[in-house]
C-alpha cells in the first residue's frame, strides 16, 4: 500500500453545553464546570439536558434560521468557527476543493415531530404539513446547509453513525484529503437531539435516562450510584489540512491523526461489547504504529450507564492496563451526551493537553463504581502529567458501532 | 378588511417568512420579488400562513396573483371579507 499523506488538525470549530469556543470549554473541562440545565420537552416535561448558547446570528440571517435546522446551524456556527481558527476563508483551497464530513446519530426526528405536532393543531389535515419538511429531514441537511451559508461546491455529506459519529466525520475527512479528493476538509460531528422528545422517552423507557436535583450533577460516569444518560446537543468540526500544505502555509497544528479504527460488535442493538472495543483500540494502535504504553490520555466514551461503563473499563484494562503512562478521562461527567457530535467534541477538549500537559478528570465520582477500576482513571480534579504525545478518544454507539481515533503531538 | 389592511395583512405575513427583509416604503404596484429577497420556497410560505392564519386555500394555479401588494390585494379582499386582521409582528 503506498503512503498516505499525513493530515493535521489546524482549526477547531466548537459549541458544547459550556463552552462555545475551545478556550472557553477547556477553562471549563478543568475548573470542573458543568453544562447540564434543566430542560423542558414536550410530552416529557421537566428533565435535563446539555444545551448550548452559541450566538445563532453570528453567522446566519435570521431567515436562513427559520428555514433550516438547529443541527444545520450547528454546523454552520462550527464550520466558520473552524475555518477562522485556521485563518482560512471556506473557499482557501477553492470552492470545488473543500470537503464538509458531518457526523450525525440521527437527523430528521426533531423536524418530524415537530410537523406532526403542527399538523395535529389542524385536525391533521396534511394541506397544513410543511413544504420545508423533505429538505430539513433529509440525512445531508447538517453539511448541506453549510455548503449553502459558505458557497462551498465541494462534497458535503453526513455520516449515520450513532454516538460514534463525531469520529466518523474526523475519519472520513481524512480520508478523503489522503485520496487527493480535496485539499481542505471539514470533519466532525453534530447533534440537535435534545429537540427531539423521542430520545428522551426512549431513553426513559430503556431506565438510562439521568435524573439529579443538581443538574451538574446528574452525568457521572463510573460513579457508584449513576442513573443515565444526559442527552446534549452540540457540535465540533476540525479544519484538517495535509501535513505539506499546512506547513507552506505555516498553519498552527494542534495534532495529527495517525491512528485510527471503526469496527463492529455484530452482538446486540443496543449492548456494548468490551472484546469489540479492545479490538478496536487494538487496530488504532496498529495503524498508528503505537503500542498502549504510547498513549498518554484516553478520552473514554462513557455516558454513565452501568453496562455502558462497565464493558469499556473492561476493555480499557485489558489494553492500558499495563501502561502506567497512560491516563483515563471522560468528559461526558461535564457535557453530557453531544451524540453525534461527542466524538468531535471530547477529543477537541482534550487537544490543549499538548499545551498544557493537564488532563481534565471525571468529574461527579463520588463512589467509584468497583467494577470501573481501571488504572490511570483521572478522577475530579485535573492531573498535570507533563508532556503529553498522544491521544487516543473512543466513541461507541448503538447497532455496535465502535471508534477510535489518535492523535499525536506535532 | 379593507383594501390597506389586506396590504398589511400579507406584509405581516412576509415579516415572518422573511425576517431580514426591510418592508417599509414597498411599492405596491412593483413585484414582490424585484424589490425584496423571495424564492419559490417563501411564496409556499406566504400561501401556508395565508391557509393558517385566515383559512384561504390558494389553488396552485393562482400562485401568480401573489406577484405584487396590488395584486395580492385584489385576489385576496373578497377572501378575506369579513375577517379580522391577525398580525404577529405588529
Amino acid at each position: 500500500m503506498p503512503e498516505l499523506p499525513r493530515i493535521v488538525i489546524t482549526g477547531v470549530g466548537l459549541t458544547s453545553p459550556n463552552g462555545d469556543d475551545l478556550s472557553s470549554y477547556r477553562q471549563n473541562l478543568l475548573q470542573g464546570v458543568s453544562g447540564v440545565e434543566p430542560y423542558q420537552i414536550r410530552h416529557v416535561g421537566e428533565t435535563l439536558a446539555g444545551v448550548c448558547h452559541f450566538d445563532s446570528n453570528r453567522y446566519q440571517k435570521r431567515k436562513e434560521l427559520r428555514r433550516g435546522t438547529r443541527a444545520g446551524s450547528i454546523a454552520i456556527y462550527c464550520a466558520r468557527e473552524a475555518t477562522k481558527d485556521a485563518g482560512l476563508e471556506p473557499t482557501h483551497y477553492g470552492k470545488e476543493r473543500t470537503g464538509i464530513y458531518v457526523g450525525i446519530t440521527e437527523h430528521g426526528n426533531v423536524e418530524t415531530e415537530n410537523e406532526v405536532h403542527a399538523v395535529s393543531q389542524y385536525d391533521f389535515d396534511l394541506s397544513f404539513w410543511s413544504h420545508h419538511h423533505n429538505p430539513r429531514t433529509v440525512a445531508n441537511n447538517p453539511a448541506g446547509e453549510v455548503t449553502l451559508n459558505t458557497g462551498l461546491h465541494g462534497p458535503a455529506y453526513c455520516l449515520g453513525g450513532a454516538c460514534a459519529a463525531g469520529n466518523l466525520g474526523l475519519i472520513q475527512a481524512a480520508q478523503m484529503l489522503q485520496l487527493g479528493e480535496v485539499d481542505m476538509a471539514l470533519g466532525g460531528g453534530v447533534s440537535e437531539s435534545i429537540h427531539t422528545f423521542g430520545i428522551f422517552a426512549s431513553f426513559m423507557s430503556q431506565g438510562a435516562l439521568a435524573k439529579n436535583d443538581d443538574p451538574a450533577r446528574a452525568s457521572r460516569p463510573f460513579d457508584r450510584d449513576r442513573n443515565g444518560i444526559v442527552v446534549s446537543e452540540g457540535g465540533c468540526l476540525f479544519t484538517l489540512e495535509r501535513l505539506d500544505d499546512a506547513e507552506e502555509r505555516g498553519a498552527k497544528i494542534y495534532g495529527e491523526l495517525v491512528g485510527h479504527a471503526i469496527n463492529s460488535d455484530a452482538s446486540d442493538f443496543v449492548l456494548p461489547l468490551a472484546e469489540r472495543q479492545n479490538r478496536c483500540m487494538r487496530m488504532a494502535l496498529e495503524k498508528a504504529g503505537m503500542q498502549p504504553s504510547d498513549i498518554d490520555i484516553v478520552n473514554t466514551h462513557a455516558t454513565s450507564t452501568a453496562q455502558g461503563d462497565i464493558q469499556e473499563c473492561m476493555a480499557l484494562s485489558q489494553v492500558f492496563g499495563d501502561s502506567e503512562r497512560t491516563h483515563i478521562n471522560n468528559t461526558k461527567s461535564f457535557i453530557g451526551h453531544t451524540m453525534g457530535a461527542a466524538g468531535a467534541l471530547e477529543l477537541a477538549g482534550n487537544l490543549p493537553s499538548f499545551n498544557d500537559g493537564v488532563v481534565h478528570p471525571t468529574i461527579n465520582v463520588d463512589n467509584l463504581d468497583p467494577d470501573c477500576e481501571v488504572r490511570g482513571l483521572v478522577l475530579n480534579s485535573p492531573k498535570e502529567i507533563g508532556q503529553v504525545d498522544n491521544i487516543l478518544s473512543l466513541s461507541f454507539g448503538m447497532l455496535g458501532i465502535n471508534s477510535a481515533v489518535i492523535i499525536r503531538r506535532y | 378588511m379593507t383594501r390597506d389592511e389586506t396590504i398589511l395583512a400579507v406584509k405581516d405575513i412576509i415579516s415572518t417568512i422573511a425576517p431580514d427583509e426591510e418592508l417599509v416604503g414597498l411599492d405596491t404596484a412593483v413585484p414582490l420579488r424585484d424589490q425584496i429577497e423571495l424564492d419559490s420556497m417563501d411564496f409556499l410560505d406566504i400561501v401556508m400562513e395565508l391557509r393558517k392564519r385566515y383559512s384561504v386555500q390558494m389553488p396552485e394555479e393562482d400562485y401568480g396573483e401573489l406577484n405584487t401588494l396590488d395584486s395580492c390585494a385584489d385576489y385576496l379582499m373578497p377572501r378575506l371579507e369579513g375577517q379580522e386582521l391577525k398580525l404577529q409582528n405588529a
